[in-house]
């Protein structure tokens, strides 16, 4: 082509910055639109200007590969546009809507690559909107880039590998850690077996953190049904109550709990510019519809990393990296193609990899999908407008809502400020078992722009 | 010190002063505003519809439940703002400027509304 191609990516994290390097190495100049302070994406956070603390300190056993996706990033700093602190709110037909500082600028784009990250999958509990309790990516945001613990006391439950991680993080690190409770039983052996085939390093490690837990003298519970977070109004949480693994009813004093079951992908970019879904049984959620090398189902979009599916920072890196090289593939580059020609067979390979691990890690830590059927009529299931599962049933049995958009529009459950982000995937469990139908044909929340909060007076620019 | 979060490493940073519902705070530079907020209290923000206190969830910018108000009325997402001395930051909605919201009125009123 004669012009050079506009390359816009969102995140600056392993994928997206993995994505920048292939297309600076081809002599692109992509635009890098990060809603981050900095670079590195949530799992590899850099910490604020002045703290001291080393990479071994804050990343562990991945201190080589954060020093390395960060000096990574250096090196292209100004062979890239780069834009912190900038949300990506909107795609529409070849162009990226952005805001920063009040202002928003619209981008046009040849090929988007989006790297939108994942959150915490959550399941709402009668108590999980007491202050006191966040997700688990927050308790570890909290340690890695502010070196704060959330509470003198802390119970991690849910289920995962994020779940160990964090727990043995906190307590390496000098934090009180209550309790590990976990909703998933003891690893079936053959889904054991499948993450161990695909990874072992990585199994064994998660393994050794478990036993570093039990060592410490941490209760660590197996095959635990959530009951409760309780707390008061003035002091926010105070215990957290489980039964285990055999119905016996357990409470652990907590004035904090880090909660969540495993990742969801960040999709609402890839929904906005009209790519499809499929739903994935074994997981029972919706994700988007990508090839070997990350294209959508809609041209010149690309997506990669646990914004697309789950398979953590290496996976992430390795993505990240083929959908670029696919991107110039397909915008005719000339040494972009011979880049994917001479990696596109290994980087593949890779991902094929860590995708069995990402199949064996759902196996062994289930969603437990049956609990969040089952939530009490009084639990909050929208903390940001406070919406019970009572009121959801309510608008499957009484207005007859048998579609997840449809009961938002009655219950407002998916329509607050986290925009569905902690709730769609426990309501649409509660709106399948409510009225009697599967979970795949309640469907899935639709994206809607702005995918987060703007202010109402933000003047648009072009470029 | 009544505070929710714990510093565990990174204290010898330099002091920054800022203003929390208009007392004078103490925080560190680097710290964003939820910590600085965590740091100084027990809550960050009241929930709208009357369930009580919040003290953020995400951490990540993703939940939106860390909104703080400036005195002008200008609104803050305290997990992804970083301090700067002089700040004055509430933790209630500035009353000239903001409607506050009937169900936020009422548990206010409670007896079990804490001390910001």
């Amino acid at each position: 082509m004669n012009q050079a191609p506009r390359i816009v990516i969102v995140g600056a994290g392993p994928a997206g910055v993995r994505a920048a390097q292939a297309l600076v190495e081809a002599g692109v100049r992509p635009i890098l639109v990060d809603e981050g302070q900095r670079d590195g994406g949530q799992i590899y956070r850099r910490q604020p200007a002045g703290f001291r603390r080393s990479y071994a300190k804050i990343y562990g056993s991945e201190a080589a590969k954060a020093a390395a996706l960060h000096s990574s990033f250096d090196t292209l700093r100004e062979r890239v546009d780069y834009r912190d602190r900038t949300l990506a709110w909107n795609v529409t037909a070849n162009a990226l809507h952005t805001t920063r500082d009040g202002t928003a600028v619209t981008l046009p784009f040849d090929a988007l690559i989006v790297c939108a990250g994942a959150t915490d999958r959550l399941m709402p509990l009668p108590g999980w909107q007491r202050a006191g309790c966040y997700s688990l990516g927050a308790a570890q945001i909290a340690l890695k880039a502010q070196a704060c613990a959330i509470g003198t006391r802390t119970v991690f439950l849910g289920s995962g590998p994020l779940l160990y991680l964090v727990a043995s993080q906190y307590l390496r690190a000098g934090a009180n850690v209550a309790a590990v409770l976990d909703t998933a039983p003891a690893a079936g052996a053959r889904a054991a077996l499948a993450i161990l085939r695909a990874r072992p390093r990585l199994a064994l490690r998660g393994l050794g953190m478990m036993w570093s837990l039990r060592r410490a003298g941490v209760p660590v519970l197996q095959g635990v049904r959530p009951l409760a977070i309780d707390g008061d109004t003035a002091r926010g949480v105070s215990s957290v109550r489980v039964l285990d693994g055999r119905g016996h009813e357990r409470c652990f004093e907590a004035d904090a709990v880090a909660l969540g079951w495993h990742l969801r992908p960040e999709t609402q970019l890839a929904d906005l510019a009209r790519c499809e879904f499929d739903f994935e049984p074994a997981s029972r959620q919706w994700l988007p519809r990508i090839d070997a090398d990350g294209r959508s189902s809609t041209k010149g979009i690309y997506l990669a990393g646990d914004g697309t599916r789950i398979l953590g920072a290496d996976g992430a890196e390795a993505a990240g990296r083929l959908a670029a090289l696919a991107a110039m593939v397909d915008l005719g580059h000339a040494s972009g193609a011979q880049s994917y020609a001479n990696e596109a067979a290994q980087l593949r390979h890779a991902l094929r990899t860590m995708d069995r691990f990402r199949a064996g890690l759902v196996q062994a830590f289930p969603w437990p999908h049956e609990h969040a059927a089952s939530l009490p009529d009084e639990t909050v299931v929208c903390r940001c407008e406070t919406v019970t599962a009572g009121e959801l049933r309510r608008c499957v049995n009484e207005l007859g809502s048998r579609e997840l958009n449809r009961a938002k529009a009655f219950s407002r459950v998916g329509m607050g400020r986290c925009q569905g982000r902690y709730c769609g995937h426990a309501g649409a469990e509660i709106v399948a078992a409510a009225a009697g139908v599967s979970i795949e044909s309640v469907g899935r929340l639709r994206a809607q722009a702005p995918v987060k909060p703007l202010l109402m007076n933000t003047p648009e620019v072009e470029g | 010190m009544n505070s929710r979060f714990v510093r565990i490493a990174e204290t010898d940073r330099i002091a920054v002063e800022i203003r929390i519902d208009g007392e004078p705070a103490q925080t560190l530079a680097g710290d964003t505003l939820l910590v600085a907020l965590l740091m100084n209290g027990r809550r960050v923000r009241d929930s709208e519809f009357g369930d009580g206190p919040r003290a953020g969830f995400c951490l990540m910018g993703a939940c939106q439940d860390c909104w703080v108000w400036t005195e002008s009325g200008a609104r803050l997402r305290a997990c992804s703002t970083p301090v700067q001395a002089g700040m004055s930051v509430l933790t209630r909605p500035p009353p000239a400027l903001w409607p506050i919201t009937p169900d936020l009125r009422e548990s206010l009123g409670a007896d079990s509304a804490p001390a910001p």
